[in-house]
C-alpha cells in the first residue's frame, strides 16, 4: 500500500461493491450470509483487512487501522440495517401465512361427568354431614326382619301391599327401603345417633314413572327430647339448602309403619313460588319426601329406652330430586349411561 | 275410594264448599286425588217450558214455543217424539254445553256446544234435551234413561238451572286412604272424620229392624278355622221378593261406578261401602244340609265363582261351605251354586270378620280380587261386622223385600267390640310433638274422634272405639291430637337438646368418590344400571358353563326374565350401555359404573351374599385402543397411589391378544381388554369396544395409604435414553422390570417409542425408554451411570437377548 490516496481508493471500491451487492440481497438469511462472507477473517473483503496490517508501513498503521474500522463500522451498520428491514418483512409474511380464524372452536380436554344421583347424593351428605350426620350404607340384599318386621311391619300388615318386594327366598329380599338401616344402625349403636343412609331399593314397578330400581336417602335421629318440631326445623333448613333459599316446607299426615305420627313433606315449589304451575301441578307445593316420628316400638325393638330417647326419621327419593332440580322427565334416563343425559347435568 | 257429597251428607251436616272439604280432609290425612261435579260437562242448561207445539209438515220435528224464564220466550226445532205443550223438559240455550250422542241417542261421543241452528228451514234457538245429553241415567234419575226428552217434574221452576233438580250439582270425592285406616274405607267412615274435623255432629245410619217368630230350624254355623275366620254372623230372612231397588238406592250406587242389579245384592254392594263390610247372600235354597261350614280348602277342592269362572284350591284358601260343598271363597267372591236369582225366596246373610292376611294372599296366589276381597285385604274390624247385619236387615224391612226371622247364628272367638281403654300423659303426648296443644283443645280433638277424655291430672283415660284398632300408644294419640290441631302449628327447632355429633363421609366413601372424580377427569362419564340382570348376560360374554359368575343369585318373583339374576359381574350391562350409545350415532365415549356384584356364600340364600364394591369401565371409538382403556385403569391406581401390574391373559369375551389382567402386589384385582369382535358383530355395535373392571373391594386395604414425605435429592437427576432391540416375544413389562433391578438408583423408567420395521428383520422390535437415575448421599457422576448402564446391557442381553440400537 503506497500511500494514503490507494488505500481510500481501496476502500472505496469496497464499499461500493458492498452497497451494489446488497441491493441485489432480498433475504435476511443472504444478509447474513454475506455479511459473514465479509467478515470472514481469511478471505472476506472487510475481515482480511486487518491481516495486512503487516504489509502497511509503520507511520500509516494508525491510519490505516482507524479507515478499516471505519469501513468494518459502516459495513457493520449497513449488514444491520438491511437485516432488519429484511426481518420485519419477512416476520410479517410469517404472520400472516399463520393468519387463523380466532372464532373457530378452543380445543377442551374433554371431561366426563359425576351422574345425577351421584351429585344429589354429595349435596345431600354435604348438608347433612355438616350437622353431624355420619353416613351409613346397608347391603341391598336384606332379610325380610330387617326391611320390614323390625320396622313395625309384620307379616300380615297391609302396608307390605304398599310395596310389592323382590323375594330372593323365604327369608331375604332386595331391600324395599334404605329404612331397613335404620335397625342395623340403633342394634349396634346407643344414642345420641345420627346417620343418613343412602342406597339401592327395589320395588316390582316398571312403567313410565316407575323403575324398579331407584335410590332412597334415609335419615335417622335418635336423642334425649327429639320432638317433631325437630323434624321441621332440620327439613326447612334442608331443603333451603338444597332448592334455594325462601323455600319453606308442609307437613301433611301421611302413615308408615315405623313412625308415629307419620308426615308427608311437601316444599312450595321454587319455580313458581306458590302461585301454581305445571311443575307443582297448579297447587303451589311439590311432594319431597316421607318423615316422622319413629314409632316406639321400633326402638324398642333395637334395645333403645323408649323412654329416655325419641327420634325422627325421613326417608328422600334421590332420583324425585335429581329429575325436579335438573328437570329430568323421565326415570328410565337415568338408567340407561345414555351420554347425551349423563354430559348434560353438570355440577 | 270415592264419595258423594250427597251420600257424605246424609251422615254429617257439611255447610263449607268443596274446596274447603278437600282442605280440611287434606289437612287430617285424607288426599283427595281428584274431585269433580257430576255434571262438570253441562253448563247453561234450564228448564224449560213448552208453550206451544205444532208438527212441521212432512218431517218428525216439531216447532216450539218454549218458556225459558229470564231467557225470554224461544223458537226450538225439536224432534224428540215426547214433546207436547204443557212438557217441561231441559233447554240447552245457545252456548250451552251438553253430551253430544251417536245415532242411537244413547252412545255418548263428546262435548258439544249448542249455537244458533236451523232445521227444515226453521231457526232454533237452543235444544230440549234428553237425559243422556245432560249426562244421566236411568240410575242416576228416574225417566232419564228414555229414548227421547227428559220429562221434569211439574213443579220445576221455570228457567231454573237444571243441575239442583236432576242432581248434577253433586260432587264426587276420590279419596286416598292409608293403610293405617281400614276403618275409613266406607262412607259413614270418611263422615267419621269429618264429624271430627268440623264439629259437626254425627248421624248414625238406622240400624233397628224387626225380628219375626219365624225360625229356621236345625240351621247351625260351624266355624272350624277360628283363627282365620274369627267373627261370622248369618240370618236367615225368608218371603224374599226380588225386584229392582228404589232410586235413591239405585242412584247411590250408579255415583260410585256400580251397576244396580237388583234390591238383595244392591243391599250388599250398598253396606260395603256405606260401612266398609263386605256382606254375602246366599239363596238358602242351595244350601244343602241347613249348615254353614267355615274350613280351610281341601287340597285340589275345586269352585265356580260367580264370574263363572272354576278355581282349584289348597289348604290356604278359606271357603265357606254348606254341608257338603263350597259356596263362596271367603273374603272373595261368593259361589255360582248360591248365586241370588229373581227366583231366590229366601236368603242367609252372612257378615263376617277373615283375617286379612288371609285374603291377601289368597286374592294374589288366585289371582282373584273383588271389592270385597280389597276390603279384607286392609282389615274389617268387629264392631262393624256387627253394625253392618243389623244394618241389611234394617233395609231388608226398608225396602220390603223380605222378612226379618229370628234365626240369627253369631260364632265369635269372645274379641270385644266394646271400646277400650288407654291411659296417656298429656306431657308425653306433648312431647312427642314439640310443642304444647292446649289441654281444651286435646279434649275437644279427642271428644270429636269418640275417644270419650276423662283427664286427672296429667293422665288422660281414652275410651277408644273398637273401629280404631290403630290406636295403641301416646304416638298414635299425638298423631290424632295433631292431624285435627293442625301440622301448621308445628313450628321448626334445631334439636336444641341433641348431643354434637362428628358427621360426613367415612374414608371408603371419600375414596370411591375421588376415584368418580379421578375417572371423570378422564373424560369418564358416571353411570348407573340395575343391580339385576338378564341370564342371557352370561352368553353374552361367552361365560363357560361352569364359570363362577353363573352362580348368581334368582329373585323368586322377577318382573321378567330379564331382570332376574342378581349380577355377578358388571361388563354386559357396560357393553350393553355402549351398544345403546352407538346405536344413538354417539361414536365414541367413555363411560364408568362404580356398583356392588352380588356373589352368594350358599344358594338358596342361608346367610347375607357378600356385596363386593366393583368399578366397571367401557369407552369406545376411534380414538381408543387398549391402552387408552389403560389409562382409564392407571387413573384408578393413581388416586389410589398403589401400582397395577399386568400380563396377558385370555377372557371369554375378550380380544386374545388384547386383554391384560390386572395385579396389585401380585393379587389379581380386575381386567382390561377390547371386546370380541364377535360381540360386538351380534349387538350391531360399530367402533371398537373395550372393556375393564377393577374389584375396588381387593383394595379397600390401601385406601387412605399415609404419604410420608422424602427428602429432596441434593444432587441433580440424571436422565438416560436407551434404545433396545430385542424379539417381539420380550415385553416392556420385562423390560421394565430388568432395568428397575439393575440399580437402586432408578426411579423412573418410562417407554417413549416403539419401532418395527424391515431393517430390524421380521422378529425384532426396538423400544426406547427413559432412564432416571436419582442420586442417594453423594452426587452420580456421569462415569459411574455409564457404569450402571454396561450392567444394565450385560443383564439384558444375558436374560432377553437385548442389545443397544445402534
Amino acid at each position: 500500500m503506497a500511500d494514503l490516496n490507494e488505500l481510500s481508493e481501496k476502500l472505496g471500491g469496497i464499499k461500493a461493491e458492498i452497497k451494489e451487492e446488497l441491493s441485489k440481497l432480498e433475504t435476511s438469511k443472504s444478509v447474513f450470509e454475506y455479511k459473514k462472507a465479509i467478515f470472514d477473517s481469511k478471505a472476506g473483503k472487510v475481515g482480511s483487512l486487518m491481516r495486512e496490517m503487516g504489509k502497511i508501513p509503520n507511520e500509516m498503521k494508525a491510519e490505516y487501522g482507524k479507515r478499516v474500522n471505519e469501513l468494518k463500522n459502516w459495513a457493520q451498520e449497513k449488514f444491520d440495517e438491511m437485516d432488519a428491514k429484511f426481518k420485519a418483512e419477512e416476520m410479517r409474511l410469517k404472520y400472516e401465512s399463520e393468519k387463523i380464524d380466532v372464532t373457530m372452536p378452543g380445543q377442551v380436554r374433554k371431561q366426563g361427568f359425576l351422574h345425577p344421583n351421584t351429585l344429589v347424593r354429595n349435596r345431600i351428605v354435604d348438608i347433612f354431614g355438616s350437622m353431624g350426620f355420619e353416613i351409613f350404607e346397608g347391603t341391598e340384599i336384606e332379610t325380610d326382619y330387617y326391611n320390614f318386621t323390625a320396622l313395625n311391619t309384620p307379616d300380615d300388615h297391609p302396608a307390605r301391599d304398599m310395596q310389592d318386594t323382590f323375594y330372593l327366598s323365604d327369608k331375604f329380599l332386595l331391600r324395599t327401603q334404605t329404612s331397613a338401616g335404620q335397625i342395623h344402625v340403633m342394634e349396634k349403636e346407643q344414642p345420641p345417633i345420627k346417620i343418613i343412609s343412602p342406597g339401592k331399593v327395589f320395588r316390582s314397578d316398571d312403567d313410565a314413572t316407575h323403575s324398579p330400581m331407584f335410590s332412597q336417602m334415609e335419615g335417622l335421629v335418635v336423642d334425649k327430647g327429639i320432638t317433631l318440631c325437630d323434624l321441621k326445623g332440620m327439613l326447612d333448613e334442608f331443603v333451603q339448602k338444597i332448592f334455594g333459599e325462601g323455600v319453606s316446607t308442609r307437613l301433611r299426615p301421611s302413615y308408615f309403619p315405623f313412625t308415629e305420627p307419620s308426615v308427608e313433606v311437601d316444599v312450595s315449589c321454587f319455580q313458581c313460588h306458590g302461585k301454581g304451575c305445571k311443575l307443582c301441578k297448579g297447587t303451589g307445593w311439590i311432594e319431597v319426601l316421607g318423615a316422622g316420628v319413629v314409632n316406639k316400638k321400633v326402638l324398642e325393638g333395637c334395645g333403645i329406652d323408649s323412654d329416655v330417647y325419641s327420634g325422627f326419621a325421613f326417608g328422600i327419593g334421590i332420583e324425585r330430586i335429581a329429575m325436579l332440580k335438573y328437570g329430568i322427565n323421565n326415570i328410565k334416563h337415568l338408567f340407561e349411561s345414555d351420554l347425551r343425559v349423563l354430559e348434560q347435568i353438570r355440577e | 275410594m270415592l264419595v258423594p257429597l250427597s251420600w257424605l251428607k246424609e251422615y254429617v251436616d257439611i255447610n263449607i264448599g268443596v274446596d274447603e272439604l278437600e282442605e280440611k280432609l287434606f289437612s287430617c290425612g285424607f288426599e283427595v286425588e281428584e274431585k269433580y261435579e257430576v255434571g262438570r260437562d253441562i253448563s247453561k242448561v234450564v228448564v224449560g217450558l213448552v208453550k206451544e207445539c205444532e208438527p212441521i209438515p212432512d218431517t218428525h220435528l216439531h216447532l216450539c214455543k218454549v218458556d225459558a224464564g229470564e231467557a225470554g220466550i224461544l223458537q226450538i226445532c225439536c224432534g224428540a217424539d215426547n214433546v207436547k205443550a204443557g212438557g217441561r223438559y231441559p233447554l240447552a240455550l245457545i252456548g250451552a254445553t251438553v253430551y253430544a250422542t251417536a245415532k242411537d241417542h244413547k252412545t255418548v261421543e263428546g262435548v258439544m256446544t249448542i249455537g244458533q241452528g236451523k232445521l227444515r228451514g226453521y231457526d232454533s234457538y237452543g235444544m230440549l234435551c234428553s237425559g243422556v245429553e245432560i249426562g244421566l241415567t236411568e240410575d242416576l234419575y228416574e225417566g232419564a234413561g228414555y229414548n227421547g226428552l227428559l220429562v221434569l217434574p211439574e213443579d220445576a221452576e221455570v228457567g231454573a238451572d237444571v243441575k239442583p233438580i236432576t242432581g248434577l250439582d253433586d260432587w264426587i270425592f276420590d279419596i286416598a286412604i292409608t293403610a293405617n285406616r281400614p276403618d275409613c274405607q266406607s262412607i259413614f267412615g270418611i263422615a267419621r272424620e269429618v264429624a271430627a274435623v268440623l264439629g259437626s255432629t254425627l248421624h248414625e245410619p238406622a240400624l233397628d229392624y224387626t225380628e219375626t217368630e219365624v225360625k229356621k230350624d236345625g240351621f247351625k254355623v260351624v266355624v272350624d278355622a277360628p283363627d282365620i275366620c274369627p267373627r261370622y254372623i248369618g240370618h236367615y230372612v225368608y218371603d224374599v221378593k226380588i225386584a229392582k231397588s228404589p232410586a235413591w238406592m239405585r242412584r247411590r250406587l250408579a255415583l260410585i261406578g256400580q251397576t244396580p242389579i237388583s234390591n238383595l245384592v244392591d243391599i250388599t254392594n250398598y253396606i260395603l261401602n256405606e260401612l266398609g263390610q263386605p256382606m254375602h247372600a246366599f239363596d238358602y235354597a242351595y244350601l244343602e244340609g241347613d249348615m254353614i261350614n267355615v274350613r280351610r280348602a281341601k287340597e285340589g277342592e275345586k269352585i265356580v265363582t260367580l264370574d263363572e269362572k272354576e278355581l282349584t284350591l289348597n289348604g290356604n284358601n278359606l271357603v265357606i261351605c254348606d254341608k257338603v260343598k263350597p259356596v263362596a271363597l271367603a273374603g272373595i267372591m261368593g259361589g255360582l251354586n248360591s248365586e241370588i236369582l229373581d227366583s231366590t225366596n229366601e236368603v242367609l246373610f252372612e257378615a263376617a270378620k277373615f283375617m286379612r292376611d288371609n285374603i291377601r294372599k289368597s286374592s294374589r296366589a288366585l289371582g282373584k280380587s273383588s271389592d270385597s276381597s280389597a276390603r279384607y285385604s286392609k282389615g274389617v274390624d268387629e264392631y262393624t261386622t256387627v253394625m253392618a247385619m243389623k244394618r241389611a236387615l234394617h233395609l231388608i224391612e226398608e225396602l220390603n223385600c223380605g222378612k226379618v226371622s229370628s234365626t240369627h247364628v253369631d260364632c265369635n272367638t269372645g274379641n270385644s267390640i266394646g271400646p277400650a281403654e288407654l291411659k296417656v300423659s298429656v306431657n308425653r303426648v306433648n312431647a312427642v310433638l314439640g310443642i304444647t296443644v292446649p289441654t281444651d283443645d286435646i279434649i275437644r280433638i279427642l271428644t270429636g274422634l269418640n275417644f270419650e277424655p276423662v283427664l286427672n291430672g296429667d293422665e288422660l283415660t281414652l275410651r277408644i272405639p273398637a273401629y280404631r284398632e290403630d290406636m295403641e300408644s301416646y304416638q298414635d294419640v299425638a298423631e290424632e291430637v295433631i292431624r285435627m290441631y293442625g301440622y301448621d302449628h308445628i313450628k321448626g327447632t334445631f334439636m336444641p337438646t341433641a348431643q354434637v355429633t362428628p358427621g360426613g363421609y367415612n374414608l371408603e366413601q371419600r375414596t370411591q368418590l375421588k376415584i368418580k372424580r379421578a375417572l371423570c377427569a378422564q373424560g369418564a362419564s358416571e353411570g348407573v344400571h340395575y343391580s339385576f340382570f338378564s341370564p342371557a348376560s352370561f352368553d353374552l360374554i361367552r361365560l363357560p358353563e361352569d364359570a363362577d359368575e353363573r352362580k348368581a343369585i334368582k329373585i323368586m318373583n322377577p318382573i321378567n326374565e330379564d331382570l332376574s339374576l342378581m349380577r355377578t359381574t358388571l361388563a354386559p350391562q357396560m357393553i350393553q350401555a355402549m351398544q345403546r350409545n352407538q346405536k344413538k350415532g354417539i361414536l365414541s365415549g367413555r363411560i364408568f359404573e362404580i356398583g356392588n356384584i352380588f356373589v352368594p356364600k350358599s344358594l338358596p340364600l342361608s346367610e347375607y351374599p357378600d356385596e363386593l364394591e366393583t368399578v366397571c369401565i367401557g369407552c369406545f371409538g376411534e380414538n381408543e385402543d387398549f391402552f387408552s382403556a389403560k389409562g382409564l385403569v392407571e387413573a384408578i391406581a393413581d388416586t389410589l397411589n398403589i401400582r397395577f401390574d399386568y400380563e396377558a391373559c385370555e377372557k371369554s369375551f375378550l380380544h386374545p391378544y388384547r386383554t391384560a389382567r390386572i395385579l396389585c402386589d401380585g393379587e389379581e384385582v380386575g381386567y382390561v381388554g377390547q371386546v370380541k369382535y364377535e360381540i360386538i358383530d351380534e349387538l350391531d355395535m360399530r367402533v371398537d369396544s373395550f372393556v375393564a373392571q377393577v374389584s375396588l373391594y381387593k383394595l379397600v386395604k390401601y385406601y387412605g395409604k399415609e404419604q410420608t414425605f422424602k427428602p429432596l435429592p441434593k444432587f441433580p437427576e440424571e436422565k438416560r435414553d436407551l434404545c433396545f432391540v430385542m424379539n417381539k416375544k420380550v415385553t416392556c413389562a420385562q423390560i421394565e422390570k430388568a432395568i428397575y433391578d439393575s440399580c437402586e438408583y432408578v426411579t423412573d423408567v418410562s417407554l417413549f417409542d416403539v419401532y418395527e420395521g424391515m431393517q430390524l428383520g421380521l422378529d425384532k422390535k426396538s423400544m426406547a425408554f427413559s432412564v432416571v437415575y436419582t442420586p442417594g448421599g453423594e452426587e452420580l457422576k456421569a462415569d459411574k451411570i455409564d457404569e450402571f448402564v454396561a450392567e444394565l446391557l450385560k443383564e439384558l442381553k444375558e436374560k432377553y437377548d437385548v442389545v443397544l440400537r445402534s
